[in-house]
């Protein structure tokens, strides 16, 4: 098909369920916000048009971007040649868009990009505007960028990347910079995190670095370990208080089958909220409560710093960790669906750098987790690759 | 046996802030329902909190004034429970880290001074308002409140009797009002109390079982319930029954409390910190900033208006009723220099505008170096009394800086010109023969008449003595 050289240039992007747009339903592949039409943009879509690239489409994603790759959106799960997918790296892969910005909650982008052989770009916590986002897991989820090749995951990066007034969590200009590129030299594998399938992609790019002069040494990352757990319990906290205010009353799904407003409450919930949800909220609440805040939800937090300090200690002597992303190299949305805490399970991979808000970027179906603010070092290591 | 009362108050105050704790809505009372909401305040997924800096300089303020310590590093939680006026269905709140601690309020009763305790203060979003339709059997919701910023001042169980109670509230409505925190307004609901009472027997050192009564609006009702709940509590010890620990509703037309909800069917509010707000850190800059604006004490002021200025006890009484009223004073003096006229001025004219214009004192809003100047002109005779009555009344609608330059551009400068008052004098007399004959046959009415037609040919502007000289002057040469 012949394609004209102005049709060509046109920046299409799309962006997931979870960033909100005026001109397109933001669902948060839920039921409950099943066609929800947001009265503002997020400041990403914003920053994007702005800059002269066109938001096309939304891509769908699962309820609330928790699960695996989307197997839980009320809209269904997305295959391309029977393997699961999400619908925002099949856009990229199949040259629709040429980058999808996506508001990564718990792996999913990260994992989509990684089975498609794209490229992901997880930024520092704070340094892109969470304006206009679903909340979910307000203290780890990170706007990202996935595309075909590292310089354009990097043009699409720098154009949303920034200070913003509208988000408290937004660091300071100078903090959002980060053009500087260090060489990277050292890289560490933890053996904690080398199980399942993904181990092989390492061996694999362990070789590639090595071929270009990089030093790859094993180390045993144990704490990265606790990351899952600790992730978990802190996701399952915050998606619980964020949806709570989900009732059917005033936008969203709202039951039929009510006749008190407490039957409006509980059907409308019952009947919007997917397998995964409910059970997130069900844990979050669990773990929030009077009873166990301080032996769960604080230990969590807890154990989030010393993962942070952990980190700081492998940075101090290596430039990047080099992990899986998923146990497997391909999943079938069928599987997927079987396996109700397939999400929670494959966290062991994504948590480190969720719950520590340092940059990761995949390439190759691998991920490098470097130091906060070395996503210019990082990106510029998966163009060489 | 006998029997002590244990009162603990929880006071809920709204910060005097133009804009909401998160966002730039108004947070003025009344308007229209709904019409301070904006997606921040109305809870829609996207919007997030961005502290307004006011609120943490008013809860620092309240701490100051309640001498508590202040955490120079707060944190604001997320109080999770689900009520059809609350949007997000958690509020944000202070739980771990609130702003103040261990205060103390000092109050006076029949039986002496006594120092109340303070737990805490915390910084608070409110919730909306639920409006009953009894027409329709609707309740619809006014979103209008929702995040207006609170904060909650959280007394140890120090207060014994109603009167105590009393004496408490009062004192820390004067204090957080001179301080501008708040308006403390009970009938607008500014000012909302919960009162944790239980009763045990003299001596004792545990707790007796507690109720809670809830969003008491009233000091009347506040001293009616506690007794009434003194009473309750110490039948129930007397007999043996068993108290159930619960939260109560004040009745104040039966004159009865009732249980809404017992210990066991409450809420778990599932606090977590807020990650959406980062900790305030108050640096010493910010601190001290703050602690430069508190003002005096309002007895420190008072014993000041007597002693130095040499006021009278019912002027100072009267000027120390309101913040406003001081300021103004204060301000006014520095430039006329006799605190009797600007007492005077402010107790007596300042306040008739404000009557008729049914605001209170707190609302007085002229400037006081204004005032000062208008005062100084009158005690040079530059403007007639009742003149500046009129520039006074334009004070209150717009800031008149230069007092003289707009008397001058108005017209009410008493004129010094003595030729202008005799031409006007002797017309008078010309056009009146019947006036000039009466006072001349002993009639002292008769040249009221004509000095008051000569005063408003003059616009007011004459000095009255100097018009009078002139007046029986050419009288006498006529």
């Amino acid at each position: 098909m012949y394609i004209a050289e102005t049709e060509k240039s046109v920046k299409n992007i799309v962006v997931d369920d979870m960033i909100l747009t005026t001109d397109m339903a933001t669902s948060a592949g839920s039921r409950m916000l099943d066609g929800y039409i947001s009265l503002f943009e997020a400041e990403a879509v914003t920053k994007l048009t702005e800059a002269g690239y066109k938001v096309y489409a939304k891509a769908n994603t699962g309820e609330f971007n928790l699960d695996l790759m989307g197997e839980t959106s009320f809209y269904g799960p997305v295959e391309a040649d029977g393997v699961l997918t999400t619908a925002a790296a099949q856009a990229v892969k199949s040259g629709d868009a040429m980058a999808a910005v996506t508001l990564e909650v718990n792996g999913s982008s990260a994992r989509g990009a990684a089975l498609a052989g794209l490229t992901f770009v997880k930024p520092t916590y704070g340094t892109v505007s969470r304006f206009g986002t679903i909340p979910a897991v307000c203290s780890g989820e990170t706007v990202c960028v996935t595309a075909a090749d590292a310089a354009t995951a990097k043009e699409v990066l720098w154009t949303i990347k920034g200070h913003s007034d509208k988000d408290g969590t937004s660091l300071p200009q100078e903090k959002c910079v980060f053009d500087e590129v260090k060489e990277i030299k050292k890289v560490a594998v933890a053996k904690s995190l080398m199980v399942g399938e993904g181990a092989a992609k390492v061996e694999e790019m362990k070789a590639k670095l090595s071929a270009q002069g990089i030093e790859v040494v094993e180390i045993d990352g144990e704490e990265l370990l606790l990351a899952k757990s600790a992730w978990n319990i802190l996701m399952s906290a915050e998606l619980c208080n964020n949806v709570s205010k989900y009732d059917g009353v005033k936008y969203g799904y709202r039951t039929p089958n009510y006749e008190t407003i407490d039957q409006l409450y509980t059907n409308s919930r019952t009947e919007a909220f997917g397998y995964l949800t409910k059970s997130v909220v069900l844990f979050g609440s669990e773990t929030l409560s009077e009873d166990n805040y301080f032996k769960v939800y604080d230990k969590a937090q807890r154990i989030r710093r010393v993962i942070c300090e952990a980190l700081a200690k492998v940075f101090g002597e290596f430039d990047a960790i080099l992990a899986p992303v998923s146990s497997k190299l391909s999943y079938t949305a069928e599987e997927a669906i079987a396996n109700p805490y397939i999400a929670y399970e494959e966290s062991l991979y994504i948590a480190p750098a969720m719950i520590s808000g340092v940059p990761a970027v995949v390439t190759d179906g691998v991920q490098l987790v470097g130091p906060a603010f070395s996503e210019s070092s990082l990106l510029a290591l998966a163009e060489k690759l | 046996m006998k029997y002590e009362t244990v009162i603990g108050l929880e006071v809920h105050v709204e910060l005097a802030t133009k804009s909401k704790i998160f966002c730039s809505c108004s947070a003025e009372f009344g308007g229209e329902q709904n019409d301070h909401v904006c997606p921040a305040c109305a809870g829609m997924p996207g919007m997030l909190p961005i502290v307004n800096k006011k609120v943490v300089d008013l809860g620092m303020t309240a701490g100051m004034m309640l001498n508590c310590d202040i955490n120079r590093v707060t944190t604001f939680d997320k109080k999770s429970y689900y009520y059809p006026d609350l949007p997000n269905a958690y509020q944000t709140t202070q739980w771990f880290a609130p702003i103040c601690v261990n205060g103390r309020v000092d109050i006076e009763t029949s039986n002496g001074p006594k120092s109340i305790r303070i737990k805490q203060i915390h910084m608070e979003e409110d919730a909306g308002k639920l409006v009953h339709d009894d027409w329709t059997d609707t309740t619809l919701v006014d979103f209008n409140r929702t995040s207006v910023p609170l904060i909650e001042i959280v007394s140890q169980p120090d207060i014994s009797s109603a009167e105590e109670a009393i004496a408490y509230l009062e004192r820390l409505r004067d204090l957080l009002r001179f301080a501008k925190v708040s308006d403390c307004r009970w009938e607008q609901g500014s000012m909302r109390c919960d009162v944790n009472l239980s009763v045990r027997p003299v001596g004792s050192d545990k707790l007796g079982v507690r109720s809670e009564m809830k969003n008491m609006n009233s000091l009347s009702a506040i001293s009616r319930a506690i007794k009434y709940e003194i009473a309750r509590h110490t039948k129930a010890v007397e007999n043996g029954e068993t108290l159930i620990q619960d939260t109560r509703r004040w009745d104040d037309n039966e004159g009865k409390s009732y249980a809404m909800r017992s210990k066991e069917t409450a809420g778990d509010y599932r606090y977590f910190p807020d990650p959406n707000i980062m900790p305030v850190v108050i640096d010493d800059e910010w601190f001290d900033g703050i602690k430069a604006t508190l003002p005096e004490l309002p007895e420190v002021k008072r014993a000041k208006y007597i002693d130095e200025l040499g006021l009278s006890e019912y002027d100072a009484d009267q000027l120390v009723s309101s913040r406003a009223l001081c300021d103004v004073f204060e301000d006014a003096v520095a430039v006329c220099g006799s605190a009797k006229e600007a007492a005077n001025w402010i107790i007596t004219d300042c306040m008739q505008v404000l009557n008729k214009k049914k605001m209170t004192a707190d609302m007085l809003d002229i400037n006081g170096t204004s005032l000062g100047q208008l005062i100084k002109l009158v005690s040079e005779d530059k403007v007639s009394r009742g003149n500046a009555k009129r520039i006074l009344a334009a004070m209150f609608e717009n800031h008149i800086a230069d007092v003289e330059a707009y008397a001058k551009e108005f017209g009410f400068i008493v004129s010094n010109d003595t030729s202008a008052i005799e031409a006007i004098v002797k017309e008078a007399i010309a056009s009146d023969p019947k006036s000039v004959a009466d006072f001349k046959a002993g009639k002292e009415k008769a040249l009221m008449a004509l000095f008051g037609k000569c005063m408003k040919q003059l616009k007011g502007n004459a000095n009255p003595q100097v018009l009078r000289e002139i007046l029986i002057a050419e009288i006498n040469k006529a």
